[in-house]
């Protein structure tokens, strides 16, 4: 061992790596590509060209030629069903650069084997067949390799050779893949014609295709520049904290985002703590400066807490930090995601315990549209909401992978049920950063023995809300919950004076409303909010603040006959009379709850039982149970 | 060990293949290292293992590797190995695990007599798995690369195992990203490979790159061999049957990979540095498992074994 790297790591630093995918169907000639560049690099050596023509003979599809596609359908029960069945890589090199290529199968379990080979790759080839021209699975293929974050895409028309090398037949499909692809988020889509079987463009271009003027695909694979992490800010997820000996103290992790230099001012993201790198250190010797994609153990000037698990990050670029998040998941277990399932997230070097808090949609990979969801099956792709035991520091995948990307563990069976991008933080300022050590929300709220939830009655004037609601809080009160209740009176005089009823000053009270009804749970206690509240979009905005276990929408719904017969404030009287104008149910909507967690019969029973109805969902629903019950310990 | 020079190296402006796959290999002995119970390195004292033992050290540094080395001995592997062996875990301070079926062992078990297959199946895979059970090891590197053979290009870097060291191809985990499930119930295990994305090629140039100590068998000399089955064999002690006038030839040769003495060929070669290594894996025309005789014994034999529990 040395001080220093030696000479050849330097010089051989013109040999990149590129790491590469391949889709397509096993009929689209994808590992007869693979086969042909393993054989044209001239990394096929003699004993496995020998062993690949005894195969050739015995499971071949390519009459007396080399089936280069045994090559890399490696297992045996593969070899006698003729598929692939799972992710294989493949190696090979050229002077200028080394490839490590993920073979990824075409038939049903195509999802989660190309999002696993898609989530370690820069660039995807994606194979046609010329005589068939885009296919569904094109569709769906591409779909995955953009949700990964892959923005480098090769468009190999294969098989060109079998439409007689037609420009016209080329050129169609290159433009429908270009109308197809708009909205995928592509930096590059370099298209080709191609014979794989044949060496068409492979090494070179073809002097059978003499109307494409591009490089072949080895030359253009050996140029393409994919480099991105590096532009992120610096982030480290720690691995393991080295401590030798009482003098020495360093954290060791890959760097997954961005670059660093002694100096740098960092911030360990959970805590807020900020020091700065004293030294990077490797056992090459210390470093003036280290980049996404290094394995280091960096030095901090201070004694601070960092573990296990922590993310260093810039302190002038810091991660948000958030216990809920949206995020787009892979299912890829055989039971459906069921939300309210315990899991464990792991993200970066973290492992946290986490539920699925509700589908928000599964995404139409056809279509790429979201439908409505309630649960995701095997290989289907949505987006979800997740909630976790302790805030975590992310970036969105889109930002950074490192810090974005996350696999989903079963708790009993330890298996890997599913992988996700995050999307963006939930319910806490993104950009607001812990300052230190601050109390929490679930702090707050074990010292009441209770769970903060936002109750927020919906309906028209006169529906019997607040009635319901001051009903529903003496109850809790009895029960010793601490509530509180936020309603037209005590919010209308002070806070919102200033407001009216146009459509505008509704949906600002409102937001208020919300604003202050997070506040009041993050401080731990039950609120009622009783607002008639009578557009869908703002009770969906108060929704996505809260977050799904934390707001439950309750529809009075009370017939407007039965409420304009009540009148106890003589409102409707006056709307009829035209005295008050945009009145809700007279002359302005009301928009229905589509899905509230409850729907109570106003008009039809007492206050008293509807009250009671309230009690019991929240019983029933876990929203009862003292804090420190609740099971969301590892 | 090493000492912290004492001007920092400026930052390459882009890093090179080998830079890139000794940086993954670190972040996986480092992942296992702080997230299993009680984990070892299978050190079988050949290249690969020597890279991995390499990577261990750099991984850790300035602390050292925290776990110990498992060396599976047949009591067939050929005496520089084991000299070398000893050697390496006295200089970089291993802690050094030697584990022998020693059931297998009474009983004579050997190469000649038992054929390759039920040899290897009682002084290897056997023999592992005892050590791994007696030791209550929950996670065991393995110098693996997927290059070698096709049932391994499909294998994870974090290979799961049951309670029985079987491995399923059909039950392996999902590996996204970087982020591995290494979480086990008792009993269970993982193997780890840490040099997955590894070629034969990019271990001899890193070997070359980092001056990295290995057997001299890798290293051409004159050496006495013997011709089975069209390979060679070298005679590397007493024990190994010679026809009734057959004479051992000297001839100049090395070795692309190292097993048990007489389950691995040699290759006739002028290779004795590691340059020459280097340019003649260049234009190498056979693969180094060619040199390995228990993956002839039947079709998908490197799988079969595999899911009894080899490595």
């Amino acid at each position: 061992m040395r001080a220093a790297p030696s000479p050849d790591l330097v010089a051989s630093d013109t040999k990149g790596l590129l790491r590469f995918l391949t889709c397509g169907s096993v009929d689209d000639g994808k590992s007869t590509l693979i086969g042909r560049l393993l054989y044209d690099t001239k990394l096929l050596l003699d004993d496995q060209v020998a062993a690949l023509a005894r195969d050739s003979k015995k499971f071949g599809t390519a009459g007396d030629d080399l089936d280069f596609a045994l090559l890399v359908d490696g297992l045996a029960a593969e070899r006698e069903q003729g598929i692939t069945i799972d992710v294989a890589y493949r190696f090979f090199a050229t002077e200028r650069r080394k490839f490590i290529v993920a073979d990824t199968p075409g038939h049903e379990q195509y999802t989660r084997n190309m999002a696993t080979g898609a989530s370690n790759s820069d660039l995807a080839i994606l194979l046609v067949d010329a005589r068939h021209g885009l296919l569904p699975q094109t569709r769906r293929h591409s779909f995955i390799v953009s949700l990964l974050g892959i923005r480098h895409v090769v468009l190999a028309v294969n098989k060109i050779d079998l439409v007689d090398f037609s420009q016209a037949t080329f050129d169609a499909i290159v433009a429908d893949y270009r109308a197809m692809a708009a909205g995928l988020g592509f930096e590059t889509v370099h298209a080709l014609p191609l014979s794989a079987r044949h060496g068409d463009n492979v090494l070179a271009p073809s002097p059978r295709t003499p109307w494409y003027d591009g490089p072949g695909l080895l030359p253009y694979l050996e140029e393409i520049e994919v480099d991105r992490a590096e532009s992120a800010p610096f982030r480290m997820p720690v691995q393991w904290v080295n401590r030798p000996n009482l003098d020495f103290r360093g954290f060791s992790g890959s760097i997954v985002g961005g670059r660093v230099q002694p100096g740098d001012r960092i911030v360990v993201a959970r805590t807020g703590h900020v020091s700065r790198v004293k030294s990077i250190v490797t056992a090459d010797g210390e470093l003036a400066e280290a980049g996404a994609g290094q394995a280091v153990t960096l030095t901090l000037e201070d004694e601070i807490d960092v573990s296990r698990g922590d993310l260093l990050a810039a302190a002038d670029a810091r991660p948000e930090l958030a216990d809920q998040f949206a995020a787009h998941v892979i299912w890829m277990h055989e039971d459906p995601l069921a939300p309210g399932r315990p899991l464990l997230l792991k993200i970066g070097t973290r492992t946290v315990g986490a539920s699925i808090n509700a589908v928000r949609n599964r995404i139409d990979i056809d279509s790429f549209a979201p439908q409505p969801a309630r649960s995701l099956a095997l290989n289907e792709v949505g987006e979800v909401h997740i909630g976790l035991r302790d805030a975590v520091p992310f970036d969105p995948y889109a930002s950074c992978q490192g810090t974005g990307a996350f696999i989903l563990i079963d708790r009993h069976t330890n298996q890997t049920v599913g992988a996700g991008m995050v999307r963006a933080g939930l319910r806490r300022a993104t950009n607001i950063h812990w300052q230190d050590l601050k109390v929490s929300k679930t702090a707050r709220a074990a010292l009441n023995h209770q769970k903060p939830v936002v109750l927020w009655f919906t309906g028209l004037s006169g529906a019997g809300k607040s009635t319901i609601a001051t009903l529903v809080e003496k109850k809790l009160h009895a029960a010793s919950r601490h509530t509180y209740v936020l309603d037209g009176d005590n919010v209308r005089h002070g806070l919102n004076k200033d407001l009216g009823f146009t459509d505008a000053d509704r949906v600002e009270n409102i937001r208020r409303v919300a604003e202050v009804a997070k506040l009041f749970a993050d401080a731990g206690l039950i609120v009622i909010v009783s607002f008639i509240s009578p557009f869908r979009t703002e009770r969906g905005f108060a929704r996505d603040l809260l977050g799904p276990r934390e707001f439950v929408e309750i529809y009075v719904d009370t017939p407007i006959e039965v409420a304009e017969a009540r009148d106890a404030k003589g409102l409707y009287r006056k709307a009829r009379e035209g005295l008050i104008k945009n009145f809700t149910g007279i002359d302005s909507a009301y928009e229905p709850p589509l899905a509230p967690e409850l729907r109570l019969s106003g008009g039809t029973r007492s206050a008293e039982d509807l009250a009671d109805e309230v009690i019991a969902y929240l019983g029933e629903n876990g929203y009862l149970e003292r804090a420190e019950d609740l099971d969301w310990t590892i | 060990m090493v000492q912290l020079s004492p001007t920092p190296t400026p930052a390459p402006a882009r890093l090179s293949h080998l830079q890139r796959l000794e940086a993954e290999s670190i972040h996986i002995l480092r992942e296992v290292a702080a997230e299993s119970a009680n984990p070892v390195m299978l050190y079988s004292i050949g290249k690969d293992s020597a890279v991995m033992l390499h990577l261990a050290v750099k991984a850790f540094y300035p602390a050292r590797p925290p776990f110990p080395l498992l060396h599976i001995d047949t009591g067939w592997k050929f005496r520089d190995m084991i000299a070398f062996r000893d050697r390496m875990a006295a200089d970089l301070d291993f802690r050094l695990i030697v584990h022998t079926n020693s059931a297998g062992a009474a009983r004579g078990i050997n190469p000649f007599d038992h054929g390759s297959s039920l040899y290897t199946a009682i002084m290897k895979t056997e023999a592992l798995k005892e050590a791994l059970s007696l030791h209550g090891f929950d996670a065991a590197f393995g110098g693996a690369r997927r290059d070698e053979e096709k049932s391994r290009a499909k294998e994870r870097i974090f290979s799961f195992r049951s309670a029985s060291h079987a491995w399923d191809p059909k039950t392996q985990r999902p590996e996204l990203w970087n982020l591995y499930n290494t979480r086990v119930r008792p009993g269970e295990s993982i193997r780890v490979f840490p040099l997955s994305n590894w070629t034969e090629l990019d271990i001899w140039q890193y070997i070359q790159a980092e001056r990295i100590p290995i057997v001299p068998l890798y290293y051409a000399a004159e050496r006495p061999v013997v011709w089975r089955d069209g390979q060679m064999i070298m005679v590397d002690d007493a024990r190994l049957p010679l026809s009734p006038g057959e004479v051992p030839e000297l001839r100049k040769v090395r070795f692309r990979t190292l097993g048990c003495y007489p389950l691995t060929a040699a290759v006739d070669s002028d290779a004795d540095t590691l340059e020459a290594i280097v340019a003649e894996m260049r234009v190498a025309r056979t693969s180094e498992r060619a040199g390995r005789l228990i993956d002839h014994d039947e079709a998908a034999s490197m799988e079969k074994k595999k899911r009894e529990g080899y490595f």
